[in-house]
């Protein structure tokens, strides 16, 4: 694929990668990163999965700065 | 292009969130966490009862490993989001080359995510904020973000189809005013937080969210200038052609 394509395409019209090869990707990771993004920006404050204080201690400052909610 | 490069491509933007992440952690250190200090020594010489007297977490590990954690994992995260954007758009949103797509999906990343819903609802340092509004406030800021997010990706859907009846600079500005229009709608009917304390100082609170503003601009320009850098070098034909032995490595 690579060998032939590259004397072909000029500098230009690169082929788009089609959903279905996205896909799988985007729903497994893309979940993954939201979970991430949830602890640091909303656990134990608004809501919380995990009782106590320490998640929201501990990232307290950079929720501050990341400009999420905190307190 | 087969799943080996959206696997390439995301590794690239989870690192180049990283870095990015680097550098803003370096910016909210230097220029925010003064001004996070400052707050909290106002909050706790108005309020007696926080905290209880008790530290979960001390304040030198909430501006140092803390503040480290929650920049960088963000900065992965947003990094990874914004790569597997660009395996879609890559090709789709107009004729862009890998590292024009990068940049451009890092400064609507930069509009759409933050400063949008900023403007709507700013970062509050501590002792700004009701904490009986906390759970209305969350909810309120994750609604902007969602549709602003929302209403960006329609509006380059809809410029994309205007594109061939209007031309591209046409459609474009239509589609903006567009996004412009309906968040301005938004900004409008939906409830506004004034939970500033009267005695809270204004330049503080100022140079506090000017600090955060900073953050952000900072972690998206070095993320859509370090992951362009990155994809380029992985998608380029040219670049494919003089290393090909680097290209079969990534295959």
């Amino acid at each position: 694929m690579a060998q032939s394509a590259v004397p072909a395409t000029g500098t230009s019209a690169i082929a788009p990668i089609s959903a279905k090869a996205i896909a799988p990707w985007a729903v497994f990771f893309g979940i993954l990163m939201l979970v991430l993004l949830y602890f640091v920006g909303a656990e134990q404050g608004a809501t919380a999965l995990i009782s106590g204080e320490g998640v929201h201690e501990w990232v307290h400052d950079g929720r501050h700065l990341l400009g999420f909610p905190c307190h | 292009m087969n799943s080996i490069s959206v696997r390439a491509l995301l590794v690239r933007g989870m690192l180049a969130g990283l870095i990015a992440g680097a550098f803003a952690l370096a910016v909210a250190y230097f220029l925010g966490e003064s001004h996070v200090d400052a707050a909290i020594a106002l909050e706790e010489a108005h309020s007696h009862d926080h905290g209880g007297g008790e530290e979960l977490v001390s304040r030198t590990m909430q501006a140092t490993g803390g503040l480290a954690t929650g920049v960088l994992v963000f900065g992965v995260a947003v990094g990874g989001i914004a790569a597997l954007v660009f395996c879609y758009a890559l090709g789709r949103i107009g004729d862009f080359g890998p590292r024009a797509t990068a940049a451009l999906i890092a400064g609507a990343a930069l509009l759409a995510v933050y400063i949008v819903p900023f403007l709507k609802y700013p970062a509050n340092p501590p002792a700004v904020g009701d904490p009986d509004t906390i759970g209305e406030r969350t909810a309120l800021f994750f609604l902007m973000v969602a549709l602003s997010v929302l209403l960006a990706v329609a509006a380059v859907i809809i410029g994309r189809r205007l594109a061939p009846r209007l031309g591209n600079w046409n459609a474009t500005v239509a589609a903006a005013a567009g996004f412009v229009l309906l968040i301005g709608l938004a900004y409008a009917f939906l409830p506004s937080f004034d939970e500033v304390g009267k005695d809270f100082p204004a330049g503080l609170l100022w140079e506090f969210r000017l600090s955060t503003l900073a953050v952000q601009v900072t972690l998206w320009s070095v993320f859509g200038v370090v992951f362009g850098y990155l994809t380029e070098r992985l998608l380029t034909p040219s670049a494919l052609a003089a290393t090909s032995r680097t290209a079969s490595a990534v295959n």
